[in-house]
Protein backbone atom coordinates (compact mmCIF):
# COMPACT_ATOMS: atom_id res chain seq x y z
CA UNK A 1 0.00 0.00 0.00
CA UNK A 2 1.46 3.10 -0.86
CA UNK A 3 2.04 5.11 2.31
CA UNK A 4 0.17 8.66 2.57
CA UNK A 5 1.78 11.96 2.48
CA UNK A 6 0.97 12.68 5.87
CA UNK A 7 2.17 9.01 7.29
CA UNK A 8 5.63 10.07 5.47
CA UNK A 9 5.69 12.84 7.20
CA UNK A 10 4.83 11.71 10.49
CA UNK A 11 7.63 8.91 10.02
CA UNK A 12 10.19 11.73 9.43
CA UNK A 13 9.25 13.24 12.34
CA UNK A 14 9.31 10.64 14.66
CA UNK A 15 13.08 9.60 13.70
CA UNK A 16 13.92 13.39 14.73
CA UNK A 17 11.95 13.31 17.74
CA UNK A 18 14.85 11.75 20.52
CA UNK A 19 12.57 13.15 23.80
CA UNK A 20 8.98 11.92 23.53
CA UNK A 21 7.23 10.17 20.77
CA UNK A 22 5.03 12.11 18.69
CA UNK A 23 1.51 12.41 19.24
CA UNK A 24 -1.16 13.12 16.04
CA UNK A 25 -3.91 15.00 16.40
CA UNK A 26 -6.54 14.28 13.68
CA UNK A 27 -8.84 16.56 14.14
CA UNK A 28 -6.74 19.71 13.30
CA UNK A 29 -7.39 21.11 9.64
CA UNK A 30 -4.32 20.91 8.69
CA UNK A 31 -3.88 17.46 10.66
CA UNK A 32 -1.33 18.35 13.35
CA UNK A 33 1.75 16.38 15.08
CA UNK A 34 2.71 17.29 18.88
CA UNK A 35 6.31 16.80 19.88
CA UNK A 36 8.17 17.38 22.96
CA UNK A 37 9.59 20.91 22.92
CA UNK A 38 13.48 19.55 22.95
CA UNK A 39 12.60 17.95 19.58
CA UNK A 40 11.75 21.18 18.28
CA UNK A 41 14.78 22.00 16.26
CA UNK A 42 15.77 19.07 15.27
CA UNK A 43 12.29 18.14 13.96
CA UNK A 44 12.09 21.75 11.93
CA UNK A 45 15.49 21.77 11.20
CA UNK A 46 14.80 17.67 9.39
CA UNK A 47 11.53 19.18 7.51
CA UNK A 48 12.99 21.67 5.79
CA UNK A 49 16.14 19.60 4.56
CA UNK A 50 14.31 16.20 3.69
CA UNK A 51 13.89 16.45 -0.41
CA UNK A 52 10.59 14.33 0.84
CA UNK A 53 9.21 16.78 2.23
CA UNK A 54 10.92 19.95 1.86
CA UNK A 55 8.70 22.36 4.18
CA UNK A 56 10.37 25.38 2.73
CA UNK A 57 7.84 28.28 4.25
CA UNK A 58 7.15 28.98 7.84
CA UNK A 59 3.71 30.93 7.60
CA UNK A 60 2.51 30.89 10.88
CA UNK A 61 3.21 31.17 15.05
CA UNK A 62 0.59 30.79 17.01
CA UNK A 63 0.21 31.36 21.03
CA UNK A 64 -1.94 29.30 22.86
CA UNK A 65 -2.99 29.70 26.59
CA UNK A 66 -4.79 27.11 28.56
CA UNK A 67 -5.58 29.31 31.74
CA UNK A 68 -3.97 29.27 34.81
CA UNK A 69 -6.29 25.56 35.66
CA UNK A 70 -4.57 23.22 32.80
CA UNK A 71 -1.40 25.13 33.34
CA UNK A 72 0.49 25.05 30.21
CA UNK A 73 0.58 27.12 26.98
CA UNK A 74 0.92 26.25 23.37
CA UNK A 75 2.98 26.97 20.27
CA UNK A 76 1.43 26.49 17.27
CA UNK A 77 3.18 26.33 13.95
CA UNK A 78 1.81 26.22 10.40
CA UNK A 79 4.09 24.64 7.82
CA UNK A 80 3.73 24.47 4.19
CA UNK A 81 5.91 23.07 1.22
CA UNK A 82 5.75 24.83 -1.85
CA UNK A 83 6.95 22.29 -4.19
CA UNK A 84 5.03 19.06 -2.84
CA UNK A 85 1.74 21.34 -1.22
CA UNK A 86 1.64 19.97 2.00
CA UNK A 87 0.73 21.46 4.98
CA UNK A 88 1.56 20.53 8.68
CA UNK A 89 0.61 22.09 12.12
CA UNK A 90 3.71 21.26 15.16
CA UNK A 91 2.29 21.94 18.36
CA UNK A 92 4.42 22.24 21.54
CA UNK A 93 3.52 21.91 25.19
CA UNK A 94 5.11 24.48 27.79
CA UNK A 95 4.82 25.01 31.22
CA UNK A 96 2.88 27.99 32.04
CA UNK A 97 5.58 29.19 35.28
CA UNK A 98 8.32 28.66 32.55
CA UNK A 99 7.64 28.98 28.81
CA UNK A 100 10.80 28.45 26.97
CA UNK A 101 10.83 27.24 23.64
CA UNK A 102 14.02 26.98 21.46
CA UNK A 103 14.15 29.29 18.65
CA UNK A 104 13.76 28.60 14.76
CA UNK A 105 14.84 31.97 13.74
CA UNK A 106 18.53 30.38 11.91
CA UNK A 107 15.56 27.69 9.97
CA UNK A 108 13.23 29.81 9.00
CA UNK A 109 14.06 33.82 8.74
CA UNK A 110 9.94 34.56 9.48
CA UNK A 111 10.09 33.21 12.24
CA UNK A 112 11.82 36.47 13.48
CA UNK A 113 8.73 38.64 14.10
CA UNK A 114 6.50 35.80 14.55
CA UNK A 115 8.31 34.47 17.53
CA UNK A 116 8.39 38.01 19.23
CA UNK A 117 5.12 38.50 18.74
CA UNK A 118 4.05 35.66 20.47
CA UNK A 119 6.72 36.38 22.97
CA UNK A 120 5.06 39.57 23.26
CA UNK A 121 1.42 38.69 23.87
CA UNK A 122 2.32 35.59 26.11
CA UNK A 123 5.59 36.17 27.67
CA UNK A 124 6.64 32.86 25.89
CA UNK A 125 10.80 33.08 25.77
CA UNK A 126 12.01 31.80 22.37
CA UNK A 127 15.85 30.81 23.86
CA UNK A 128 18.63 31.98 20.99
CA UNK A 129 16.32 34.50 19.03
CA UNK A 130 18.66 37.25 18.13
CA UNK A 131 16.15 40.04 19.27
CA UNK A 132 13.63 39.01 21.40
CA UNK A 133 11.84 42.44 22.03
CA UNK A 134 8.15 43.26 22.28
CA UNK A 135 6.90 44.22 19.08
CA UNK A 136 3.11 45.48 19.23
CA UNK A 137 3.13 46.65 22.73
CA UNK A 138 5.24 49.04 23.84
CA UNK A 139 8.67 48.45 25.31
CA UNK A 140 7.30 49.25 29.06
CA UNK A 141 4.06 47.79 29.15
CA UNK A 142 3.47 45.64 32.20
CA UNK A 143 1.99 42.04 31.61
CA UNK A 144 1.43 39.80 28.65
CA UNK A 145 -2.00 40.56 27.50
CA UNK A 146 -3.50 37.58 25.77
CA UNK A 147 -2.88 35.53 28.49
CA UNK A 148 -6.29 34.31 29.89
CA UNK A 149 -5.44 35.46 33.21
CA UNK A 150 -4.11 39.14 32.39
CA UNK A 151 -5.08 41.78 34.21
CA UNK A 152 -3.98 45.27 32.40
CA UNK A 153 -2.55 47.78 34.40
CA UNK A 154 -4.31 50.73 35.24
CA UNK A 155 -2.16 53.55 34.24
CA UNK A 156 0.59 53.57 31.45
CA UNK A 157 2.58 56.74 31.64
CA UNK A 158 -0.08 58.31 33.85
CA UNK A 159 -3.04 57.88 31.46
CA UNK A 160 -5.56 55.82 32.68
CA UNK A 161 -5.93 52.04 30.63
CA UNK A 162 -9.54 51.67 30.17
CA UNK A 163 -10.83 48.25 28.21
CA UNK B 1 43.52 93.60 -34.12
CA UNK B 2 46.17 94.33 -31.42
CA UNK B 3 46.30 91.47 -29.07
CA UNK B 4 46.89 93.66 -25.55
CA UNK B 5 43.28 94.87 -25.92
CA UNK B 6 42.17 91.52 -24.22
CA UNK B 7 40.48 92.66 -20.85
CA UNK B 8 40.48 89.14 -19.43
CA UNK B 9 43.10 86.92 -19.58
CA UNK B 10 42.90 83.27 -18.29
CA UNK B 11 45.25 82.24 -15.47
CA UNK B 12 45.18 78.63 -13.40
CA UNK B 13 45.81 80.95 -10.18
CA UNK B 14 42.24 83.10 -10.93
CA UNK B 15 39.86 79.85 -10.07
CA UNK B 16 41.73 80.14 -6.72
CA UNK B 17 39.29 81.02 -3.85
CA UNK B 18 39.92 84.75 -3.12
CA UNK B 19 38.88 83.75 0.53
CA UNK B 20 39.89 80.51 1.98
CA UNK B 21 37.58 77.93 3.90
CA UNK B 22 36.96 78.43 7.31
CA UNK B 23 36.94 74.72 7.79
CA UNK B 24 39.13 72.08 6.78
CA UNK B 25 38.18 68.64 5.09
CA UNK B 26 40.67 67.10 7.41
CA UNK B 27 39.17 67.53 10.31
CA UNK B 28 35.49 67.28 9.54
CA UNK B 29 33.61 64.03 11.19
CA UNK B 30 31.94 61.45 9.27
CA UNK B 31 30.29 59.29 11.54
CA UNK B 32 27.20 56.85 11.42
CA UNK B 33 24.07 59.09 11.89
CA UNK B 34 20.73 57.13 13.38
CA UNK B 35 18.04 58.70 11.32
CA UNK B 36 14.21 58.22 12.23
CA UNK B 37 11.47 57.99 9.85
CA UNK B 38 8.08 58.29 10.74
CA UNK B 39 5.86 57.44 12.01
CA UNK B 40 4.31 60.47 10.97
CA UNK B 41 6.31 60.73 7.39
CA UNK B 42 3.69 60.28 4.49
CA UNK B 43 5.95 58.05 2.55
CA UNK B 44 5.99 55.23 5.51
CA UNK B 45 1.95 54.76 4.39
CA UNK B 46 0.86 54.87 7.78
CA UNK B 47 2.01 54.70 11.34
CA UNK B 48 5.34 53.14 10.44
CA UNK B 49 8.65 54.01 12.58
CA UNK B 50 11.71 53.21 10.58
CA UNK B 51 15.08 53.65 12.41
CA UNK B 52 17.85 53.91 10.27
CA UNK B 53 21.48 53.51 10.50
CA UNK B 54 23.12 55.84 7.93
CA UNK B 55 26.67 56.05 6.84
CA UNK B 56 26.65 59.71 4.51
CA UNK B 57 23.33 58.56 2.23
CA UNK B 58 24.22 54.84 2.70
CA UNK B 59 21.42 53.21 4.66
CA UNK B 60 23.25 50.94 6.74
CA UNK B 61 20.72 49.22 8.69
CA UNK B 62 17.20 49.80 9.23
CA UNK B 63 14.91 48.53 12.16
CA UNK B 64 11.10 48.92 11.69
CA UNK B 65 9.35 49.73 15.09
CA UNK B 66 5.63 48.85 14.89
CA UNK B 67 2.83 49.29 16.99
CA UNK B 68 1.36 52.45 16.45
CA UNK B 69 -1.97 51.21 15.07
CA UNK B 70 -2.20 47.89 17.57
CA UNK B 71 -6.12 47.44 18.42
CA UNK B 72 -6.35 44.15 20.27
CA UNK B 73 -8.10 42.56 17.20
CA UNK B 74 -7.06 38.82 18.34
CA UNK B 75 -8.30 40.34 22.02
CA UNK B 76 -11.51 41.24 20.52
CA UNK B 77 -12.06 38.04 18.82
CA UNK B 78 -11.52 36.04 21.73
CA UNK B 79 -14.34 37.88 23.66
CA UNK B 80 -17.08 37.91 20.96
CA UNK B 81 -19.05 35.43 18.85
CA UNK B 82 -17.70 34.40 15.55
CA UNK B 83 -20.30 36.45 13.31
CA UNK B 84 -19.59 39.98 15.44
CA UNK B 85 -15.83 39.66 14.54
CA UNK B 86 -16.06 40.45 10.90
CA UNK B 87 -16.69 44.15 11.59
CA UNK B 88 -13.23 44.01 13.02
CA UNK B 89 -11.73 41.89 10.42
CA UNK B 90 -12.39 44.60 7.95
CA UNK B 91 -10.41 46.94 9.97
CA UNK B 92 -7.36 45.01 8.99
CA UNK B 93 -6.35 45.39 5.71
CA UNK B 94 -8.81 48.46 5.75
CA UNK B 95 -8.40 49.14 2.03
CA UNK B 96 -9.44 45.55 1.05
CA UNK B 97 -12.19 44.35 3.77
CA UNK B 98 -13.85 42.06 1.10
CA UNK B 99 -10.92 40.00 1.06
CA UNK B 100 -11.04 39.85 4.40
CA UNK B 101 -14.21 39.29 4.98
CA UNK B 102 -13.94 36.40 2.61
CA UNK B 103 -11.02 34.64 4.23
CA UNK B 104 -12.60 35.15 7.76
CA UNK B 105 -16.41 33.60 6.72
CA UNK B 106 -14.45 30.75 4.84
CA UNK B 107 -12.52 29.94 7.83
CA UNK B 108 -15.52 29.70 10.30
CA UNK B 109 -17.80 27.96 7.40
CA UNK B 110 -15.04 25.36 7.30
CA UNK B 111 -15.24 24.79 11.02
CA UNK B 112 -18.73 24.26 10.74
CA UNK B 113 -18.44 22.24 7.79
CA UNK B 114 -20.86 23.98 5.42
CA UNK B 115 -18.08 25.25 3.03
CA UNK B 116 -19.49 23.20 0.62
CA UNK B 117 -22.87 23.62 0.57
CA UNK B 118 -22.68 27.73 0.24
CA UNK B 119 -25.23 28.81 -2.72
CA UNK B 120 -23.03 28.90 -6.21
CA UNK B 121 -25.11 32.58 -6.46
CA UNK B 122 -23.71 33.83 -2.95
CA UNK B 123 -19.85 32.28 -3.87
CA UNK B 124 -20.08 34.53 -7.47
CA UNK B 125 -21.23 37.34 -5.83
CA UNK B 126 -17.83 36.75 -3.19
CA UNK B 127 -15.80 36.29 -5.85
CA UNK B 128 -17.10 39.87 -7.63
CA UNK B 129 -17.03 41.92 -4.90
CA UNK B 130 -14.16 40.61 -3.31
CA UNK B 131 -11.67 41.06 -6.95
CA UNK B 132 -13.38 44.81 -7.33
CA UNK B 133 -11.87 45.55 -3.90
CA UNK B 134 -8.58 43.87 -5.15
CA UNK B 135 -8.87 46.11 -7.64
CA UNK B 136 -9.00 49.27 -5.50
CA UNK B 137 -6.56 48.38 -3.40
CA UNK B 138 -3.69 47.76 -6.61
CA UNK B 139 -4.77 51.35 -7.51
CA UNK B 140 -3.99 52.68 -3.90
CA UNK B 141 -0.57 50.39 -4.08
CA UNK B 142 0.00 51.74 -7.76
CA UNK B 143 -0.90 55.39 -6.63
CA UNK B 144 0.32 55.91 -3.73
CA UNK B 145 3.87 54.33 -4.89
CA UNK B 146 3.81 56.52 -7.69
CA UNK B 147 3.32 59.16 -5.34
CA UNK B 148 6.32 58.07 -3.40
CA UNK B 149 8.83 58.59 -5.98
CA UNK B 150 8.04 61.57 -7.56
CA UNK B 151 4.93 60.64 -10.18
CA UNK B 152 1.79 62.85 -9.14
CA UNK B 153 -0.59 62.71 -11.90
CA UNK B 154 -1.28 58.55 -11.67
CA UNK B 155 -2.47 59.24 -8.14
CA UNK B 156 -5.54 61.53 -9.52
CA UNK B 157 -6.46 59.03 -12.15
CA UNK B 158 -6.63 56.37 -9.75
CA UNK B 159 -8.20 57.63 -7.46
CA UNK B 160 -10.49 58.67 -9.46
CA UNK B 161 -11.03 55.35 -10.95
CA UNK B 162 -11.12 54.01 -7.24
CA UNK B 163 -14.07 56.03 -6.60
CA UNK B 164 -16.49 54.14 -9.33
CA UNK B 165 -15.37 50.65 -7.41
CA UNK B 166 -16.40 52.47 -4.08
CA UNK B 167 -19.39 53.43 -5.13
CA UNK B 168 -20.55 49.98 -6.57
CA UNK B 169 -19.29 48.35 -2.99
CA UNK B 170 -21.18 51.56 -1.34
CA UNK B 171 -24.55 50.39 -3.42
CA UNK B 172 -24.28 46.79 -2.87
CA UNK B 173 -23.15 47.62 1.23
CA UNK B 174 -24.33 50.71 2.37
CA UNK B 175 -20.70 51.73 3.45
CA UNK B 176 -17.75 52.97 0.80
CA UNK B 177 -14.26 51.21 3.32
CA UNK B 178 -15.89 49.15 5.82
CA UNK B 179 -18.87 46.86 4.74
CA UNK B 180 -19.32 43.58 6.69
CA UNK B 181 -20.73 42.60 3.17
CA UNK B 182 -19.43 38.98 3.27
CA UNK B 183 -21.33 36.80 6.17
CA UNK B 184 -20.80 33.28 7.66
CA UNK B 185 -22.70 31.05 6.03
CA UNK B 186 -24.03 34.05 3.07
CA UNK B 187 -24.17 37.63 2.52
CA UNK B 188 -25.55 40.56 4.24
CA UNK B 189 -28.09 41.35 0.55
CA UNK B 190 -27.63 39.77 -2.29
CA UNK B 191 -26.43 42.67 -5.54
CA UNK B 192 -28.87 45.34 -5.65
CA UNK B 193 -30.53 45.12 -8.97
CA UNK B 194 -28.70 46.64 -12.32
CA UNK B 195 -25.33 45.70 -10.62
CA UNK B 196 -24.09 43.75 -12.96
CA UNK B 197 -24.72 46.15 -15.63
CA UNK B 198 -23.41 48.90 -13.95
CA UNK B 199 -20.40 46.56 -12.59
CA UNK B 200 -19.99 46.07 -16.80
CA UNK B 201 -20.22 49.37 -17.31
CA UNK B 202 -16.99 49.71 -15.06
CA UNK B 203 -15.04 46.94 -16.40
CA UNK B 204 -15.42 48.79 -20.03
CA UNK B 205 -13.83 52.48 -18.57
CA UNK B 206 -11.11 50.63 -16.84
CA UNK B 207 -9.10 48.80 -19.52
CA UNK B 208 -8.90 51.92 -21.61
CA UNK B 209 -7.62 53.83 -18.30
CA UNK B 210 -5.32 50.62 -17.49
CA UNK B 211 -3.63 51.79 -21.02
CA UNK B 212 -2.97 55.04 -19.62
CA UNK B 213 -1.42 54.17 -16.72
CA UNK B 214 0.99 52.07 -17.86
CA UNK B 215 2.14 54.23 -20.89
CA UNK B 216 2.17 57.15 -17.58
CA UNK B 217 3.49 55.25 -15.05
CA UNK B 218 4.58 51.96 -15.67
CA UNK B 219 6.88 52.53 -18.91
CA UNK B 220 7.87 55.75 -17.56
CA UNK B 221 11.72 56.40 -18.24
CA UNK B 222 11.90 58.29 -14.70
CA UNK B 223 9.71 55.22 -12.59
CA UNK B 224 11.76 52.44 -14.80
CA UNK B 225 14.75 54.39 -13.70
CA UNK B 226 14.02 54.75 -9.15
CA UNK B 227 12.55 51.48 -9.85
CA UNK B 228 14.61 48.65 -11.53
CA UNK B 229 17.41 47.27 -9.91
CA UNK B 230 16.30 49.10 -6.98
CA UNK B 231 15.15 46.46 -3.56
CA UNK B 232 15.97 43.12 -5.40
CA UNK B 233 14.32 40.29 -3.47
CA UNK B 234 15.72 36.96 -4.41
CA UNK B 235 13.46 34.24 -4.28
CA UNK B 236 15.59 32.09 -1.83
CA UNK B 237 15.09 34.72 0.71
CA UNK B 238 11.57 35.51 -0.24
CA UNK B 239 9.98 32.18 0.54
CA UNK B 240 12.50 31.39 3.76
CA UNK B 241 10.91 35.01 5.07
CA UNK B 242 7.44 34.01 4.20
CA UNK B 243 6.75 36.42 1.67
CA UNK B 244 3.75 35.85 0.00
CA UNK B 245 1.39 37.72 -2.55
CA UNK B 246 3.24 40.15 -5.55
CA UNK B 247 5.83 40.82 -3.59
CA UNK B 248 6.71 36.69 -4.14
CA UNK B 249 5.31 36.58 -7.63
CA UNK B 250 7.25 39.77 -8.30
CA UNK B 251 10.49 37.18 -7.19
CA UNK B 252 9.59 35.21 -10.06
CA UNK B 253 7.51 32.39 -8.31
CA UNK B 254 3.78 31.34 -9.90
CA UNK B 255 2.29 31.44 -6.60
CA UNK B 256 -1.30 32.37 -5.96
CA UNK B 257 -3.30 30.65 -3.65
CA UNK B 258 -6.65 31.23 -5.76
CA UNK B 259 -4.69 28.65 -7.75
CA UNK B 260 -3.14 26.22 -5.70
CA UNK B 261 -6.10 26.38 -2.68
CA UNK B 262 -8.62 26.46 -5.32
CA UNK B 263 -10.68 27.98 -2.69
CA UNK B 264 -14.53 29.36 -3.54
CA UNK B 265 -15.10 29.15 -7.32
CA UNK B 266 -11.81 30.10 -7.74
CA UNK B 267 -11.31 26.57 -10.33
CA UNK B 268 -14.29 27.16 -12.36
CA UNK B 269 -12.72 30.84 -13.64
CA UNK B 270 -10.06 31.06 -16.08
CA UNK B 271 -7.36 33.15 -15.45
CA UNK B 272 -3.46 33.67 -15.74
CA UNK B 273 -1.05 34.13 -12.82
CA UNK B 274 1.52 36.71 -13.34
CA UNK B 275 4.80 36.88 -12.29
CA UNK B 276 7.91 39.45 -12.85
CA UNK B 277 10.47 38.59 -15.09
CA UNK B 278 12.71 40.81 -14.63
CA UNK B 279 12.07 43.23 -18.11
CA UNK B 280 13.60 45.98 -16.77
CA UNK B 281 16.23 45.24 -14.70
CA UNK B 282 16.82 42.16 -12.32
CA UNK B 283 13.62 39.64 -11.16
CA UNK B 284 12.31 40.63 -8.06
CA UNK B 285 12.83 44.22 -8.24
CA UNK B 286 10.61 46.82 -7.43
CA UNK B 287 9.38 47.49 -10.93
CA UNK B 288 8.90 44.10 -11.02
CA UNK B 289 6.62 44.08 -8.20
CA UNK B 290 4.44 47.00 -9.31
CA UNK B 291 4.02 45.44 -12.97
CA UNK B 292 2.84 42.57 -11.37
CA UNK B 293 0.40 44.35 -9.50
CA UNK B 294 -0.45 45.91 -12.80
CA UNK B 295 -1.06 43.04 -14.52
CA UNK B 296 -2.94 41.66 -11.52
CA UNK B 297 -5.78 43.98 -12.19
CA UNK B 298 -6.40 42.98 -15.84
CA UNK B 299 -6.46 39.42 -14.06
CA UNK B 300 -8.88 40.41 -12.16
CA UNK B 301 -10.97 41.83 -14.52
CA UNK B 302 -11.14 38.71 -16.62
CA UNK B 303 -12.64 37.30 -13.56
CA UNK B 304 -15.46 39.61 -13.10
CA UNK B 305 -16.38 39.10 -16.58
CA UNK B 306 -16.83 35.90 -16.22
CA UNK B 307 -18.47 35.98 -12.73
CA UNK B 308 -20.82 38.60 -14.14
CA UNK B 309 -21.64 36.04 -16.89
CA UNK B 310 -22.22 33.35 -14.47
CA UNK B 311 -24.53 36.05 -12.48
CA UNK B 312 -26.94 36.75 -15.12
CA UNK B 313 -26.87 33.51 -16.51
CA UNK B 314 -26.60 30.12 -14.88
CA UNK B 315 -26.84 31.96 -11.38
CA UNK B 316 -29.64 34.58 -12.32
CA UNK B 317 -31.40 36.34 -9.40
CA UNK B 318 -34.72 34.99 -8.64
CA UNK B 319 -37.13 36.12 -6.58
CA UNK B 320 -37.20 33.31 -3.60
CA UNK B 321 -33.28 33.50 -3.66
CA UNK B 322 -32.41 34.46 -0.15
CA UNK B 323 -28.52 35.03 0.94
CA UNK B 324 -29.17 34.88 4.47
CA UNK B 325 -30.91 31.37 4.01
CA UNK B 326 -27.70 28.95 5.27
CA UNK B 327 -26.64 31.88 8.23
CA UNK B 328 -26.54 29.57 11.27
CA UNK B 329 -28.41 30.63 14.11
CA UNK B 330 -26.00 29.92 16.45
CA UNK B 331 -22.42 29.42 15.95
CA UNK B 332 -21.13 26.86 17.21
CA UNK B 333 -18.00 24.85 15.74
CA UNK B 334 -17.00 21.02 16.92
CA UNK B 335 -13.56 21.78 19.30
CA UNK B 336 -10.62 21.54 16.88
CA UNK B 337 -8.27 23.83 15.45
CA UNK B 338 -8.13 25.25 11.97
CA UNK B 339 -5.50 27.29 9.88
CA UNK B 340 -7.39 29.20 6.68
CA UNK B 341 -5.56 30.86 4.31
CA UNK B 342 -6.72 32.98 1.60
CA UNK B 343 -4.99 35.12 -1.05
CA UNK B 344 -5.61 38.90 -0.63
CA UNK B 345 -4.39 42.10 -2.69
CA UNK B 346 -1.31 42.19 -0.05
CA UNK B 347 -0.73 37.93 0.18
CA UNK B 348 -1.78 35.58 1.89
CA UNK B 349 -4.13 36.20 4.98
CA UNK B 350 -4.09 33.39 7.58
CA UNK B 351 -6.49 32.67 10.38
CA UNK B 352 -5.80 30.20 13.09
CA UNK B 353 -9.04 29.24 15.23
CA UNK B 354 -9.93 27.09 18.02
CA UNK B 355 -12.94 26.29 19.16
CA UNK B 356 -13.89 24.57 22.20
CA UNK B 357 -17.09 22.94 21.30
CA UNK B 358 -18.99 24.85 24.65
CA UNK B 359 -19.40 28.36 22.84
CA UNK B 360 -19.75 30.45 20.27
CA UNK B 361 -16.46 32.50 21.09
CA UNK B 362 -13.36 31.09 19.81
CA UNK B 363 -10.62 30.18 22.18
CA UNK B 364 -8.05 31.65 20.15
CA UNK B 365 -8.29 33.80 16.80
CA UNK B 366 -4.74 34.45 15.73
CA UNK B 367 -4.24 36.66 12.15
CA UNK B 368 -1.02 35.76 10.21
CA UNK B 369 -1.23 38.87 8.73
CA UNK B 370 0.68 39.37 4.55
CA UNK B 371 1.86 42.97 5.44
CA UNK B 372 3.29 42.35 8.41
CA UNK B 373 5.38 38.83 7.50
CA UNK B 374 6.05 40.86 3.97
CA UNK B 375 7.27 44.28 6.47
CA UNK B 376 9.72 41.69 8.42
CA UNK B 377 11.93 41.30 5.19
CA UNK B 378 12.74 45.16 5.13
CA UNK B 379 15.78 45.06 6.85
CA UNK B 380 17.25 41.99 4.75
CA UNK B 381 16.85 44.17 1.19
CA UNK B 382 17.65 47.51 2.58
CA UNK B 383 21.35 47.50 3.37
CA UNK B 384 23.84 49.44 1.44
CA UNK B 385 21.11 51.48 -0.41
CA UNK B 386 20.22 54.76 -0.62
CA UNK B 387 17.79 56.65 1.72
CA UNK B 388 15.63 57.56 -1.79
CA UNK B 389 15.70 54.17 -2.74
CA UNK B 390 14.63 52.98 0.91
CA UNK B 391 11.24 54.99 0.00
CA UNK B 392 10.64 53.18 -3.15
CA UNK B 393 11.22 49.55 -1.55
CA UNK B 394 9.27 50.28 1.27
CA UNK B 395 6.19 51.95 -0.99
CA UNK B 396 6.86 48.51 -3.46
CA UNK B 397 6.25 46.47 -0.21
CA UNK B 398 2.65 47.95 -0.17
CA UNK B 399 2.05 47.55 3.91
CA UNK B 400 -0.89 49.00 5.39
CA UNK B 401 -0.62 49.48 8.67
CA UNK B 402 -3.70 48.35 9.91
CA UNK B 403 -2.93 44.64 9.15
CA UNK B 404 0.82 45.08 10.39
CA UNK B 405 -0.50 45.94 13.92
CA UNK B 406 -3.79 44.59 14.36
Amino acid sequence: MPMSAFDQILLIVKESCKHADPTVDESATPKAIKIAKEDLTLTAQNLLQNPLTYFDMLSCITGIDNGPDAGTMEVVYNLYSIPFNHHLMLKIIVPREKPEVESICHIWKSADWLEREVFDMYGIHFLNHPDLRRILMPADWEGYPLRKDYKHQEYYRDIKVEY
Amino acid sequence: MPTDSVQYKSKPGNLNRSVPNKFNAENLRSEEMIINLGPQHPSTHGVLRLEVLLDGEIVKEVVPHIGYLHRCFEKHAENMPYNQVIPFVDRLDYVASMNNEHAYAMGVERMLGIDHQIPKRVEYVRVVVAELNRIASHFIAIGTYGMDIGAFTPFFWLMRDREHILRLLEWASGARLLYNYIWIGGLFYDLPVGFEDRCREFVRYIKPKLQELETVLIENKIFIGRTANVGVLPLDLAINCGVTGPMLRGSGLRFDLRRVDGYSVYPELDFEIPIGDGKMGKVGDCWDRTNVRVLEIHESLKIIDQCLDKLTGEHIRTRDFDPQALIPKKIRPKAQDLYVRAEIPKGELGFFFRADGKSDVALRCKCRSCSFVNLSVLPEIAKGILVADLIAIIGSIDVVMGEVDR
